[in-house]
């Protein structure tokens, strides 16, 4: 039997008990990917080799009687924004096409030196601008609830791969986002840790003060081992914090909302949000409430700015950050059409011309306005401001409630190409997540079930204080322990099975 | 303060970020810009002056390292992923010169 | 791309008409070990790319720490600089675009600089004797060096006509401290001589304070001169230019000169001096035009994300402050006092980059007269001969305070003082040793130098008689050939005594 439709944690336990063995279980997932990958698109690059060579060492290992990381040969896919030595790293964009990263990211180490077998890159929009993976220059990836409908972005590729069966577990980033929102509009869970729980050396950097590594699992236990796996201080990471990770794998197994205070964001949710996402928010709600949680409203008046302030400071570092793609020393080079002898410059400009696609060359330009000179109070300036005023907010928040809750995202996942004409709108499916990475706080989304009008997966949105990332795992594994009640199986067992192919070995 | 950006803007701003801009995409991206530009140009509205900026999400200082010499790259890896390399070094087109 | 060619008007003319000011912008390479914000080492002159990693390669991904004893470094110079340390600054993005550099960024300070509002003071020499000038330091500030490119192609080895680029990253993120003046008004036709000392000083202040080679030679030490012109007695600043990388201090001060003189030059004409950076050419001593400021520059500056600000403690920078060592004016008008020394003498010392060395002679015992006598005479010209900076020669002040004790013992004369230099320099051992090896010791044997003395006189019997009538001063002839018959070995004085004794 198959071990792809097993938790992590399952996994894990039957490896331990010498039930399984990760290179059959490595293979499964392999074959997964055979099978359905094809038509889900989610991965850029794979490792299959490289994959089983860890997942029998550590076979090996075990059989030698040595002691293992608990997730040791569990096999892991990780976004392709992760710089991995040896595996083709493109942050799905062409101007890094072909690119094998020299080093590898901390948590690519950390996933390396726990034993867990890397089974390749996922996609995701071009240097993680998006909210569709739409963006990525190596073709969409597509939901597994629906093919024709988007996976979220800009960690859809994780997400899909994760909620296709394809791994257990997952690494994804997220800088507005990019975790949390693909989690809810694909049935799986996605936390966006603290901003310095992870460190982010190696991590393509899209915006450098709101960039976040985090876990895309099936299950919020999976979500937690993961973060405890990959959290912790990198001295090489400059604004990583330098404290133990918080306790959120006990927290997960506590799952016990008791007596906790629960805030719901009066400026998240309402007007702007699907029905559907509304009456699965509200069920949720009273499920909380039946399990002895007090629920308060809040207030954030300032989130309100928050799209706006989020729109200045990303493109401003990411147009910083992009500039080193110049075709000078790895990546993408091509000279100017019908010129002859073109010099550094010219070569600089074509390439980034032909190597970035254009929701990136928009952030791009947007970013460079905003840095320009007398331009910068007004904008990048004002946007540190209101981040300030958004921290505020979620401080009085925090004084009054434990945690805050809140639909992840406006919509369930709508249809391929339906927004790409329009950025702004594609901008808000981000409108509840981005609070959160402005101010650094912590985030989690687990699916809340499907909304009636079409029956696609909705996900509910935990926020904590910076450093207090184990209350989302509580919460989070208290309200998916009653919806699994309630529901008898994962809600990702109501999604339509893939059409398989043989997989060919 | 938003009073629109022109197609010109657009395209001196492409220049300083070394994107060689087609005709075509100057005509697209101008309104696109505009549009999100007078939409985010609200923040300026609401950051009054003693509200201080924030950088970074969580405060720190003072992150040093040690002045010690770590292993980095060989010559090879480092030049691995060039598109030209020539006597050990980064080969790159002709540099427009400062000095003309 | 510059204003029409004109005339450049001769220095002294032009100070007749304008009052010059400057601003210095010098940039030093620190001597740590590792780079400014990664591991890598800093040696200079290794196999090119052999001293990178992701993060001074700028590969996707990595990320920048900062360098402790850097920023230990950029107090210590803010301090000995009297500036004021700030206590929170932080690092900012200049973003431009160039192929030296990894990131198309440059990782260094803006409107938050470590230290700023200083001073220092320089002497020069004026028509009038010594006159002190005070030199405000508007900041120094903490920045990376980019990579070196080699231009292939072309005639010149210059970029101008170079047919491609190769570049290296060895030097990428090299802890520099970018000094910058505020205009410098009042020094009138001393201005080049004042530039000069400046830099000087500022070199050897780095020196003593033990964070940089400062050798502008392989460029760890370089200099930007602003420079404008205004008319006499006017309050405004005129338009300046900015030439860039005046690589030694003789080329500051022709520099300084220079663009006076070509700055009055259109002035005179009645055109404006286009605000532009130059380029310096240490061969033919002339600058020319770079690119022009334009808008084209605009560095989109914003505060460097993936660092934290940098927040020095009072008690951090007292504890830097108590390191400083006395400041090298104060040093040297004590040492001038301690030796008594001249001015004169103390200049030439200074010149020939001798303190060190003499301080040392002296506390390994010889006096300071003959410590300067080794220094600035026999050692200094063969440093010169070979061109080997003088500390290089093998020669350590040890063992010229030796050779001198040797002297003071009459074991040997200041002649047979420089073959021992010689075997010091050839490595033949310690002074004892070369003395005894190749038989230097003065012959004390009254014996064989009457003997001598006896030989010298009959030779020279016309000689002899004119010291018999009492014209003593002729004995310096019979003196020479006993010295000659001696091989040198001979103390001088005692032939003397022997010749008189033996004439009188
Ligand atoms: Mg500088
Ligand atoms: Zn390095």
């Amino acid at each position: 039997m198959s071990t792809i439709r097993l938790s992590a944690a399952e996994i894990a336990e039957k490896l331990a008990a010498g039930e399984v063995s990760s290179a059959e279980v490595t293979q499964d997932h392999l074959d997964r990917i055979a099978a359905v990958d094809g038509d889900v698109n989610a991965f850029l690059a794979l490792d299959g080799e490289g994959a089983l060579e860890t997942a029998r060492d550590v076979d090996a290992r075990r059989a030698a009687g040595e002691t293992l990381h608990p997730l040791a040969g569990v096999p892991i896919a990780v976004k392709d924004v992760v710089a991995t030595e040896g595996i083709v790293t493109t942050a799905g964009s062409r101007i890094l096409e072909g690119w094998v990263p020299p080093y590898d990211a901390f948590l690519t180490r950390r996933l390396r030196a726990a034993g867990l077998p890397i089974l390749g890159k996922t996609n995701m929009d071009e240097f993680a601008m998006g909210s569709s993976t739409e963006h990525s220059a190596y073709g969409p990836t597509h939901n597994p609830w629906d093919l024709d409908r988007i996976p979220g972005g800009s960690g859809g590729g994780s997400a899909a791969a994760v909620g296709a069966y394809e791994a257990p577990l997952a690494i994804g980033t997220d800088t507005g986002g990019s975790i949390r929102q693909p989690a809810a509009v694909t049935g799986t869970v996605g936390v966006k840790p603290t901003y310095g729980g992870v460190s982010r050396y190696g991590l393509i950097a899209l915006a450098s003060s709101l960039d976040q590594a985090g876990p895309v699992t099936r299950s919020v236990l999976d979500a937690a081992l993961l973060h405890e796996l990959i959290g912790g201080h990198d001295p090489l990471d400059s604004t990583s914090i330098d404290a133990p990770v918080p306790p959120v794998v006990e927290a997960a197994r506590r799952a016990d909302v008791s007596g906790l205070r629960i805030g719901i964001v009066r400026e998240l949710g309402g007007e702007g949000y699907q029905a559907g996402v509304r009456a699965r928010f509200d069920e949720a709600v009273t499920l909380l409430t039946k399990a002895g949680a007090e629920i308060v409203e809040v207030s954030c008046p300032s989130f309100e700015y928050a799209l706006s302030t989020y729109y200045l400071i990303l493109p401003a570092e990411a147009s910083s950050n992009l500039a080193k793609f110049d075709a000078m020393r790895y990546g993408l080079r091509v000279g100017p059409h019908g010129v002859a002898d073109p010099s550094a410059e010219q070569v600089m400009a074509a390439t980034r011309e032909a190597g970035f696609g254009d929701e990136v060359k928009r952030r791009i330009i947007i970013g460079t306005y905003a840095l320009s000179s007398g331009y910068y109070d007004a904008y990048y300036g004002s946007a540190q401001k209101v981040r300030t005023l958004i921290a505020q907010d979620f401080a009085r928040a925090f004084e009054q409630v434990d945690v805050l809750i809140s639909p992840t995202s406006p919509t369930t996942a709508f249809r391929l190409g339906s927004k790409l004409d329009d950025p702004m709108s594609m901008y808000l499916q981000d409108v509840a997540t981005i609070p959160a990475n402005l101010a650094g706080i912590p985030g989690l989304s687990l699916p809340v079930g499907v909304a009636e009008e079409d029956g696609l997966p909705v996900g509910l949105q935990v926020l904590a204080p910076a450093m207090a990332d184990d209350r989302l795992y509580n919460v989070g594994a208290a309200l998916e322990r009653l919806l699994l009640e309630q529901w008898g199986a994962p809600l990702l067992s109501k999604a339509p099975e893939l059409a398989t192919k043989e997989a060919t070995k | 303060m938003s009073d629109g950006i022109s197609r010109a803007d657009v395209a001196h701003l492409a220049n300083l970020a070394r994107i060689d801009l087609s005709d075509a995409e100057l005509d697209r991206l101008t309104p696109e810009l505009t549009v999100i530009l007078e939409s985010v140009a609200q923040v300026a509205a609401i950051a009054s002056a003693d509200v201080p900026p924030t950088s970074h999400a969580v405060p720190l200082s003072n992150v040093f390292r040690e002045d010690v010499v770590t292993p980095g790259l060989t010559p090879e890896q480092a030049l691995a992923g060039a598109p030209a390399v020539e006597q050990q070094r980064f080969a790159v087109p002709r540099i427009l010169g400062e000095d003309a | 791309m510059t204003a029409t060619r004109t005339e450049l008007v001769p220095f002294d003319a032009a100070l007749e008409t304008y009052d010059p000011a400057m601003g210095l912008e010098v940039h030093v390479e620190l001597n740590t070990a590792s780079k400014m914000f990664c591991g890598c080492s800093t040696v200079f002159g290794a196999e090119p790319n052999t001293q990178v990693c992701p993060t001074c390669l700028g590969l996707p991904g990595a990320l920048p720490v900062v360098n402790g004893k850097a920023v230990e470094s950029a107090i210590r110079i803010g301090l000995a600089l009297n500036c004021s340390i700030a206590p929170w600054s932080r690092f900012a993005r200049k973003n431009y675009f160039y192929p030296d550099m990894p990131k198309n960024f440059q990782t260094s300070q803006y409107d938050e600089p470590i230290a700023y509002d200083g001073w220092t003071e320089v002497t020069v020499e004026t028509d009038e004797g010594p006159r002190v000038f005070r030199i405000d330091i508007e900041r120094a500030h903490m920045e990376e060096d980019t990579g070196k490119s080699l231009h292939v192609g072309g005639s010149t080895g210059r970029i101008h006509g170079a047919d491609h680029s190769l570049v290296d990253y060895n030097r990428a993120g090299i802890p520099l401290i970018e000094v910058v003046t505020k205009p410098i008004l009042g020094a009138g036709k001393y201005a080049p001589l004042v530039a000069r000392a400046y830099v000087a000083s500022l070199r050897e202040l780095v020196k003593a304070l033990d964070v940089s080679d400062a050798r502008m030679e392989q460029g760890s030490m370089r200099c930007d001169v602003n420079l404008s012109l205004a008319p006499s007695g006017s309050d405004v600043l005129g338009t300046r230019s900015e030439t860039k990388n005046v690589n030694s201090l003789r080329s500051v001060e022709r520099a300084v000169r220079y663009e006076v003189e070509r700055h009055a030059g259109i002035l005179d004409a009645g055109q404006k001096v286009v605000q532009e950076t130059r380029h310096w050419h240490e061969d033919t001593g002339v600058t020319t035009s770079g690119r022009e400021k334009s808008d084209a520059e605009d560095y989109r500056y914003f505060p460097e994300p993936d660092l934290v600000p940098v927040a020095p403690s009072d008690a951090w920078v007292e504890e830097l402050r108590a390191t400083l060592p006395e400041p090298p004016a104060e040093r040297r008008a004590r040492l001038q006092a301690e030796w008594g020394y001249s001015d004169l003498e103390m200049r030439d010392v200074v010149g020939a980059g001798a303190i060190d060395l003499i301080e040392a002679t002296i506390s390994a015992g010889a006096t300071p007269t003959a410590a300067r006598k080794w220094w600035l005479g026999d050692l200094a010209r063969r440093a010169n001969d070979t061109a080997t900076p003088i500390d290089e020669l093998g020669v350590t002040p040890t063992q010229v305070a030796e050779v001198q004790a040797l002297v003071d013992a009459k074991r040997i004369n200041d002649k047979l003082a420089r073959q021992v230099f010689d075997g010091l320099v050839a490595g033949e051992g310690t002074p004892e040793e070369i003395v005894a090896a190749r038989g230097l010791e003065v012959v004390s044997d009254d014996g064989a130098l009457a003997a001598a003395v006896d030989r010298a006189i009959e030779a020279n019997p016309d000689v002899a008689d004119k010291i018999r009538d009492g014209k003593v001063a002729a004995a310096g002839a019979l003196i020479g050939a006993v010295m000659k018959d001696m091989r040198g070995q001979a103390d001088a004085g005692r032939v003397r005594e022997l010749i008189i004794e033996k004439l009188s």
